[in-house]
Order: structure tokens, then sequence, then C-alpha cells
């Protein structure tokens, strides 16, 4: 992934969106909106309104039994001759990968789509140490040919067009390729082939880990993580603690959950079922597989009760389909590989409000991501919380809003607070805004309103119902006669 | 028994739609309610909670219970969002068991959106009025889904005479307000804004409906600003269309 700004500019971000974005990402998204609701719709409203409860249990229950499952988990992988590792921090997941490749003098590796790699910034890693990292799911293969990270957590490079794919493929591959998506499929494809049957390491990241069983399971369309977990020799595998589940039941339940919300399908073309490395020498598949459990913050965020639903999240990515900020940004504006609504609660959590406070105020609050939310994770009451944690600090960080702004606050809540004063601003605005008025609108306003007026007019300051009321013939007196529902 | 109704008149309301507050003052009583105001009320302190200051939000909360504990009979408002932050957010305001919980409860369970109060506590969906305009609804999100009003205001419209509801594309998706969002990230807002009035323009509509003052703030200036035709109105003015605001 690109490497995370410093402070995340979102504002600044969304100023840069390039022109096309917004009408690539809605065609997109409508596309999975509208299969994804034919789905729901053929399951029937009730059953999926069922399911979702029954998934967020599951998904409640969990977390908040982590760690009793992660050691469930761990024997159980351990049993099954696998390795587990544990990951506090990203710096230290990075660590282990790089002397597990080390060991095994890896220089090329192969990876399946993972977002716990780019939340930890493995590419960057396994290059700085000298090792080739490929990315073999199509759309993240496009992006890293691109130089970028994905923009959607389901579809990396679904904003880019045919023929933008076509012109990358002739820069970076040399090949004159046609804009047409079978085409350029097949040329992907090819060129991949070579890669993993030279490739000394597959890495992927794991839609889920069954404690039971110890088995990591990943949904995919495409073949290729199934390539990067049974062809080379070592298969290291990137987990959030998150994504642990009890047992097959519950991840029956949340399966059908995934796919359907994630692209409106009632099963990804692959599930896969990894239940450790081969037991006899008569079975293929990778001689080593590793499981590295990632922490980085996850425990941190299980710490306030107001938030800890953020872990429930499965990845699905309908909240950013739905999301009408994310449809008009794309993903690159929150400068964090895992965006929309559901990047924004996790994002500054892991990173803290220092570097993301400007996160949780990228929402208008309107609640299509509560309302699409497979395991109904409570997205805008985190963003309520996160959003006092910015303005007043909490348990876990103190208030990062500049002082002016919380002084601000405290001196508006007076004025608003106060009749008199409150009455004494409503007249003295009617007054002050005289020379902008132009017809009940005004065009243009100073700092901060310039912000509005940029886009749309202001409406004229035009209190006056406490004076009608007043002067009604039967002020506040008048009496009805309402007989109910008679 | 008399039905009486506290008005919470919102600050956007009393600020730049006063009309619609009239108007709902004589819809009301045209219907038989007891109107009251109590005219020490101010914020109910929405702003201050969704940008994060609990302190400064629970002060406004005090206040307001204290105003409008002192009342009796219904709370009823011409904005969802308003009545979402009384009936979900003031109980969350204070510790369980606690005296303000208790009066935040109270009031919770006593204060109704407008298109609420009169389809499910008056029992009415015809209120008598005439509007023989072609009429398009945009969906406010806070009253859509803080509150679950998804028919109500559509059912008040299809009642109206000579009214012809159209559909709009993406009614239920946000106009881009959001409060101080519309100021923290104005490119966005616009944008959203922008999205919302073509899909206005898309319907040939008349008139674009909506409930909540912000909405109508950020939809009819960015109408004017298109140089549309169409006019944004509160529902409570369709509803009240051909009478005297006093």
């Amino acid at each position: 992934m690109s490497q995370v700004q410093a402070t995340i500019d979102f504002r600044r971000n969304t100023q840069e969106v390039p022109q096309q974005m917004p009408a690539a990402v809605q065609k997109a998204t409508a596309k999975f909106l509208g299969n994804r609701a034919v789905l729901v719709e053929a399951f029937g409203n009730e059953s999926w309104q069922a399911l979702r409860q029954a998934g967020h249990d599951i998904r409640l229950h969990a977390i908040t039994h982590i760690e009793h499952y992660l050691e469930k988990a761990e024997a159980a992988v351990t049993r099954a001759g696998g390795q587990v590792h544990w990951a506090r921090d990203a710096e230290e997941a990075r660590r282990i990968l790089l002397d597990i490749a080390a060991r095994h003098r890896v220089k090329l590796a192969v990876k399946g789509k993972s977002m716990a790699t780019e939340e930890i910034g493995l590419n960057h890693a396994m290059e700085a140490a000298g090792i080739r990292v490929l990315e073999t799911d199509l759309g993240e293969y496009i992006v890293q040919l691109k130089g970028v990270g994905p923009a959607h957590i389901v579809v990396p490079a679904f904003h880019l067009s045919k023929e933008e794919i076509a012109a990358l493929f002739h820069e970076k591959l040399g090949v004159n390729a046609p804009a047409e998506a079978e085409q350029l499929t097949r040329i992907a494809r090819m060129k991949l082939r070579e890669e993993f049957l030279s490739a000394d390491m597959g890495i992927s990241g794991g839609n889920f880990l069954v404690a039971d069983t110890g088995t990591i399971v990943t949904v995919t369309n495409e073949g290729n993580g199934r390539m990067c977990t049974t062809v080379p020799p070592v298969h290291v595998a990137v987990v959030g603690i998150d994504k642990v589940v009890p047992d097959w039941e519950s991840l029956t339940v949340l399966l059908k959950l995934l796919a359907r919300s994630a692209t409106g399908q009632k099963l990804s073309c692959y599930t896969q079922f990894i239940s450790g490395p081969p037991r006899s020498p008569a079975e293929t598949g990778p001689r080593q597989m590793h499981l590295i459990l990632l922490d980085n913050g996850r425990s941190r965020i299980l710490k306030t009760p107001e938030c800890r639903e953020t872990l429930l999240c499965i990845r699905c990515g309908a909240c950013l389909n739905t999301c009408p900020v994310y449809n008009n940004v794309g993903g690159y504006a929150y400068g964090y590989p895992i965006s929309g609504p559901t990047g924004v609660i996790f994002a500054s959590q892991i990173l803290g409000t220092r570097i993301a406070g400007a996160l949780p105020f990228a929402s208008t609050l309107c609640g299509a991501c509560n309302e699409i939310c497979p395991v109904k994770i409570p997205i805008t009451q985190i963003l309520l919380h996160l959003r006092r944690r910015v303005a007043e600090g909490d348990e876990s960080e103190d208030a990062a809003a500049p002082y002016a702004l919380r002084l601000g606050a405290q001196v508006g809540a007076v004025a608003l607070g106060t009749t008199g004063l409150y009455r004494l601003g409503s007249e003295l605005l009617k007054r002050l805004q005289a020379p902008f008025v132009r017809s009940g609108w005004m065009p243009r306003l100073p700092a901060p309103l310039n912000r509005w007026t940029m886009s749309r007019p202001f409406p004229a300051f035009a209190a006056d119902f406490r004076q009608w009321w007043r002067d009604r013939p039967a002020a506040g007196g008048k009496r009805g006669t309402h007989e109910p529902s008679a | 028994m008399t039905i009486k109704a506290q008005l919470f008149i919102t600050c956007l309301a009393e600020q730049f739609f006063p009309d619609v507050l009239k108007r709902m003052v004589g819809l009301l009583e045209r219907l038989g309610v007891q109107v009251e105001f109590p005219e020490e009320q101010t914020c109910c302190g929405q702003p201050f909670f969704n940008s994060g200051y609990r302190n400064q939000a629970r002060e406004l909360a005090v206040k307001w219970l204290k105003v409008f504990g002192r009342t009796d009979g219904f709370i009823v408002s011409p904005s969802g969002s308003c009545v979402d932050t009384v009936r979900h957010h003031f109980p969350e305001l204070f510790p369980p068991g606690s005296a303000e919980h208790r009066q935040a409860e109270d009031a919770a369970a006593r204060t109704f959106e407008f298109t609420q109060f009169l389809v499910h506590q008056l029992k009415v969906t015809d209120v008598g009025a005439r509007f023989p305009r072609k009429v398009t609804y945009h969906s406010s999100c806070h009253l859509l889904r803080g509150l679950s009003a998804r028919e109500e205001p559509k059912a008040l419209l299809r009642a109206v005479q000579g009214l012809v509801l159209v559909p709009l594309p993406g009614e239920e998706t946000c106009c881009g307000f959001g409060g101080s969002f519309s100021v923290i990230y104005p490119e966005v807002s616009k944008s959203m804004m922008e999205s919302k009035v073509r899909a206005i323009e898309s319907t040939g509509a008349d008139v674009v409906a909506v409930c909540d003052a912000g909405c109508i703030m950020n939809i009819a200036g960015g109408l004017r600003q298109a140089g549309s035709s169409i006019r944004a109105m509160h529902l409570i003015e369709i509803l009240t269309a051909g009478r005297e605001a006093s």
C-alpha cells in the first residue's frame, strides 16, 4: 500500500479526486447494490433480517470471547502441523514474515488479496528487503502495476476503465492489449501463471478463522488465491485476530451474508478451507504453513465498549457501496487502504485520532451503512463516539480538536442555551445580514460560511415566529376540541 | 379529551422557515389540537452532540428538558433530526437511573415528528388539502432511518387532492447537508447536493417535498444555484397550501 499520511487530510484528499472518479465509482457500486438487492429479495426480507441478527450475534460472541477462541484456533492449527505466530503490531507482523522469507531464501512471493497485509504495509517492507512481491488478484495486480493502493476493499481497481487498464498494460508489460475485459484478463492470467510456478512463497489473508478446526477460510472469485496457497512451497496467512469464529455452523451463516452483501452472489466462485499443510508426503501442497495472527490495535478497540463492534466487520464492502460520501470521492480520499464507513471507524481507532481524526467527520450520519451492514454494526453510533473522542477525549485518547474549536463550542453552547442570548442573536443576525441579502438569499458570505456559499446561496435569517405567536388574538391559549380518533 | 401539543420549533425552522411554523400551528388547530409554545426553548443541542461535544450537548439537553419537562401532552416538531436527537440521544447523555435520565426518557416518549404525529397519534392522513401540482419527495435521513418514517410523509402527500406524486430516483440517498459536514467537507457536500438536484430535475416535478429544515436549506439553495424552476417546500407548506399562514 501507499504510506499513510502523517495526518490524514480528508478535505485536501477530496479536492484531489479525479473528475471521472465519482461516475466510475457510482456505476460499479450501483451494479453491486442491484445484484445484492435481487438476492436479498429472493431470500425474503424477514429471513434476511433474521440472518443479519444471527450474523451479528455470532460475531459479537466471537469477539467477546476472543481469547478463548484464539487459543482454540492456535491449538487446532498447531495440531494440524501449521505454525502460529502472534503479532502485536504491524512492525512485528512484518518482521515475522520477513524472518520466514529469509529462512526459505524467498526471492519471489505471490499474494492473494488481503486487507491485513495492506494494513501492515507488507509489500513495501518486502520490497525494501529485496524480495519481489506480486499481487495476483486481478484488481490488486492492476493497482500494483499502477503503483497505488486499492480503491475499494473488495474490488480494488473498479474505478479504472478498460481503456486505462489497456494503456497501463502497454506501458508496464509492453503488450499491445485491446481495451476489452476478456483479453486483458487473459494477458494478466498468462503473466501470472509463470509467476505462480516460480514463486518461493504464497501469502494470503483470511476471511475467517474457524476456531474448532483451525481452518483458514478465504472467499475469492478468481482462483488466484488458491494458486497462492497451494503452489509455492511455503504458505503464510496474515489474519486479524478479529476474524475468528467459533465453528462451522457460525461460518455458514457468515458465508451466506458475505457473498450476497459483497458482490451480490449466493456464494463466491471459490470458498477455500485450509486446515494445515499436507499430512503425508503423498499429499500435494506447500510443505509449510504459517499463520500470523495480527492484533495491531484490535485489543485496544475491544476495550472501548462503545466501539468494540467495529471488529464485527466481515469486509464485504456493502457500506462503501451504499455510502453517499464514498460514492462521491472513491477510496483514495480516506488515505487508508480500508475506506468507506467501515474504514473510517477502523482506521481512526487503529491509527489514532491524531493521525486520522478527520475521518469520523467524513460522514453525514445518514445511516445508510447501518441499514445495509450484514452484521449490523452500529456504524453511526461508533462515529458519534469517535467524534466525541476527537472533541473531548475519552478513556483511550485525549482530545485532538484544536483548542480554539473547543472554546468555540463552549461559547456557542452558552449562546444557544441562554434564551435571552439566543433571541438577541437571532435579532442581530437579521440586521447584520442586510448587506448580503438578495431577494431572501445570501449568494456570498464571509468565512467560514463561504464554504457553504461556494456551492449554493444561504437562506436569509427570518425569525419572527415568537413575535407572531405573541401577537395572535388568542396567543397561546386557543383551545382545540379534538376528540381522539372520533 | 383534548389533545395538547407543545411546539418544539427547532433552531433552523425558527431562523429560516418561520412560515412553516405558523402554518403548522394553523393546521394542528384545524385538526382540533390545543397548541402551546414553551417560549423559553432554544436549541436541543444536536449540532454539539453530532460534532462530539457531549458536555455542551448535555448542557443544552438539561435546559431543553427543564423547559419541556414543565409541560404536558405531546411535544411536536417539524424536524425529524431534532426529534431523533431528543428521542434517541438525550437518554444517552445521562447515567441510567439518574433523575435526568428518567426525565429524558419521559420526554423521549412524548416527542413526535410532525408527520408521524399526524398519522399515528391523530390518525389523520387526509387533512383536506388541495395542491394540483406534480410533486416528488426527498426522504430526510434522520426521519427515515432514525425514526423509521418511510411511508408517513408519502401517505400524507398521496391524500392531497390534485397532487401527483412522482418517485424520486435515489429518494433515500442523503442530500449532502449533514449539519457541520456541509462546511467541514464542502466539496463532497456540493457533489452530493448536485447529484440530488439532478435527480430532482429528472422527475419533471414542479415541487420537491422535504420534511427537515436542514435538507430544505441545502436542496432549495442547490435548485436556486442551478437556475431550476422547481421549488423545495416543507411538507407542511403543501398540506396548508392556499391558506394564509396566520
